[in-house]
């Protein structure tokens, strides 16, 4: 039984163009899949209707997002949103305005535990402590008085981190969690969240658009284009050989350290082409 | 870790400490006028008209800054128009703050049919001549204090409402604004909890400005004589008198003028220091 299960999922700006075009994946519990795809392939928009954040401007028109068990879509907003809370949360991708900067860490933290999950002040401060330990936070205690402008970039990733598993949810969406650091910082913080994944037993939905970072993290993937899942298949098949071939395209753009300098694969404009037919046949039977 | 950022602190500089002075001064000169004025205010001794200030020929002692054309104490008139001055920038300051940075979070936060609506009576409110909307106005409630008071927050609640409301809107696109929704926190509570505060130097730099501009208008109405009775000292009454004899007294009317530039200067000046210590990323 897969705890996030997406069924047909479109999506659309309103009045406008879909953005989702009949999506569906799944996340089995503790599982790691990753989301790829060039930039306005939906692959945020699928973490944002999971999580309920989605820009006023666009609007659900058909599918079923299945989060443990219950059809978010069916539910009431105020209780969709207590769904989520207590079963989700969000690595997001810029960790220099996710966190809110006139307020202190520690508050930034612990709110949830409190709201949500009723704890104590004190138990709630306790546990916040814990995690930045495990996050690789030493001097826990000036952190969680700090403001976040007294933190640097790589620091602040690791509190939002950190204040991702502290309420233990089942399923984490990281919208690009690398994507706003230095390489070097990078490195340390997927290694971070794989092994907090891995120790917390938690399901993620990794959207990225770095090849690399799936093959070091996922254990399967969909590839979107035009929302539109292209392929969904697990990582290790994938990297030996896709099967469709716009991500064989991709895989074969990814630059490696051998390539001679200045040069880039562009995806061929046959498979460009192929790919597009096929979004515009998905189109075909939907009238907007 | 934490870097040498949190180590860096910011001079409070000599603008906010004069500033500060200044209108320290200000009210304290407006507590004790009864106390520290040398003459009543509303005292006319038409043999003593027009004398000059003490440190030219003919001053009269006890009469330290002159007197006007009816024989009225200047300093004593100052002190005591300091009073209504500072009533008025700061009831016509606070209100204006409080109704146009409510008006402006709600639109900016809740968006939708409510921005709408807000927005547009926004619009339609700023197209209103500012002047001629206040004289029409006062001349509807009746001159008085309440009027001005009125008549200012009025007029000057748009100024909050659209800053407050663009800063909200910038405020609601951050990212930790999606994760308190995701973390189950409702609309109110996130606006009151995530927004507010980070809207929150704004309008007390918006608010300092209000207070000099409140002055300023308050200056204006009483100089059309349509602020309070004729009789009671405002700067704004004071300056519209001194015209009359600028030249054979301007100090009537140079007096109440540069004490009016001061503090509407110190107000502006305030709010920029303010800012600096309050901006948790600039502190």
């Amino acid at each position: 039984m897969s705890f996030l299960r997406i069924l047909d999922l479109s999506v659309r700006i309103k009045g406008g163009p879909r953005l989702l075009r009949g999506v569906s994946l799944t996340v089995a519990a503790g599982e790691v899949r990753g989301l790829v795809g060039e930039s306005g392939a939906g692959k945020s928009m699928i973490g944002k209707a999971v999580l309920g954040t989605l820009p006023r401007s666009v609007e659900v028109v058909a599918g079923q997002i299945w989060l443990d068990g219950v059809d978010l879509l069916t539910l009431a907003p105020a209780a969709r949103r207590r769904k989520i809370g207590a079963v989700a949360a969000l690595i997001p991708q810029d960790p220099l305005t996710a966190l809110n900067p006139s307020r202190r860490i520690g508050g930034q933290i612990t709110d949830r535990l409190v709201d949500i999950l009723g704890w104590t002040r004190e138990k709630a401060e306790a546990r916040a402590k814990d995690l930045l330990a495990e996050v690789g936070i030493d001097n826990a205690d000036r952190v969680l008085r700090a403001y976040p402008h007294e933190l640097s970039g790589g620091m602040r990733q690791r509190i939002l981190i950190a204040s991702a598993f502290a309420a233990e949810p089942k399923l984490i969406v990281a919208d690009e969690p690398t994507t706003a650091l230095d390489v070097t910082v990078q490195k340390q913080i997927l290694r971070l969240i794989a092994d907090m994944q891995a120790r917390h037993g938690t399901a993620l939905l990794f959207v990225t658009h770095d090849l690399g970072v799936v093959s070091k993290v996922c254990q399967s993937l969909s590839v979107l284009y035009g929302g539109l899942v292209v392929e969904d298949t697990a990582v290790r098949p994938f990297f030996a050989g896709p099967a469709h071939p716009y991500s064989r395209a991709l895989l074969a753009a990814t630059p490696k350290y051998t390539d001679p300098e200045g040069s880039l694969t562009p995806l061929p404009e046959a498979v460009l082409a192929a790919v597009q037919a096929q979004v515009a046949a998905a189109d075909g039977g939907w009238h907007g | 870790m934490a870097d040498g950022r949190s180590l860096v602190r910011r001079k409070a500089g000599a603008r906010l400490w004069l500033s500060a002075l200044w209108l320290g001064l200000l009210v304290l000169v407006a507590l004790l006028a009864p106390w520290i004025a040398p003459k009543d205010p509303l005292a006319q001794d038409l043999f003593l008209g027009r004398l000059p200030p003490f440190w030219m020929a003919g001053a009269e002692p006890g009469f330290y800054l002159g007197t006007d054309s009816l024989g009225r104490d200047v300093l004593s008139r100052l002190l005591y128009g300091a009073r209504l001055a500072l009533i008025v920038a700061l009831v016509a300051g606070t209100v204006t703050a409080l109704v146009g940075a409510t008006l402006g979070l709600l639109a900016g936060f809740l968006r939708g049919w409510v921005d709408l609506v807000i927005s547009r009576f926004i619009d339609i409110w700023m197209a209103f001549p500012p002047v001629l909307f206040s004289i029409l106005l006062i001349a509807v409630l009746g001159p008085g204090l309440s009027s001005i008071i009125i008549a200012i927050v009025v007029i000057d609640w748009t100024r909050f409402a659209r800053v407050v409301r663009a800063e909200a809107m910038a405020q609601g696109a951050m990212d930790y604004v999606a994760s308190a929704r995701v973390a189950g926190r409702g609309r109110v509570s996130t606006m009151l909890v995530e927004i507010l505060p980070n809207v929150l130097p704004t309008v007390l730099v918006l608010l300092t400005l209000e207070m000099g501009i409140a002055v300023i208008v308050e200056a204006i109405l009483s100089f059309v004589n349509l602020s309070i009775s004729t009789d009671d000292p405002t700067w704004g009454g004071m300056i519209a008198e001194g015209r009359s004899s600028i030249h054979q007294a301007w100090w009537v009317l140079v007096v109440p003028l540069i004490t009016l530039f001061l503090t509407v200067l110190a107000f502006s000046q305030l709010g920029e220091g303010l800012k600096d210590r309050i901006d948790p990323v600039l502190r």
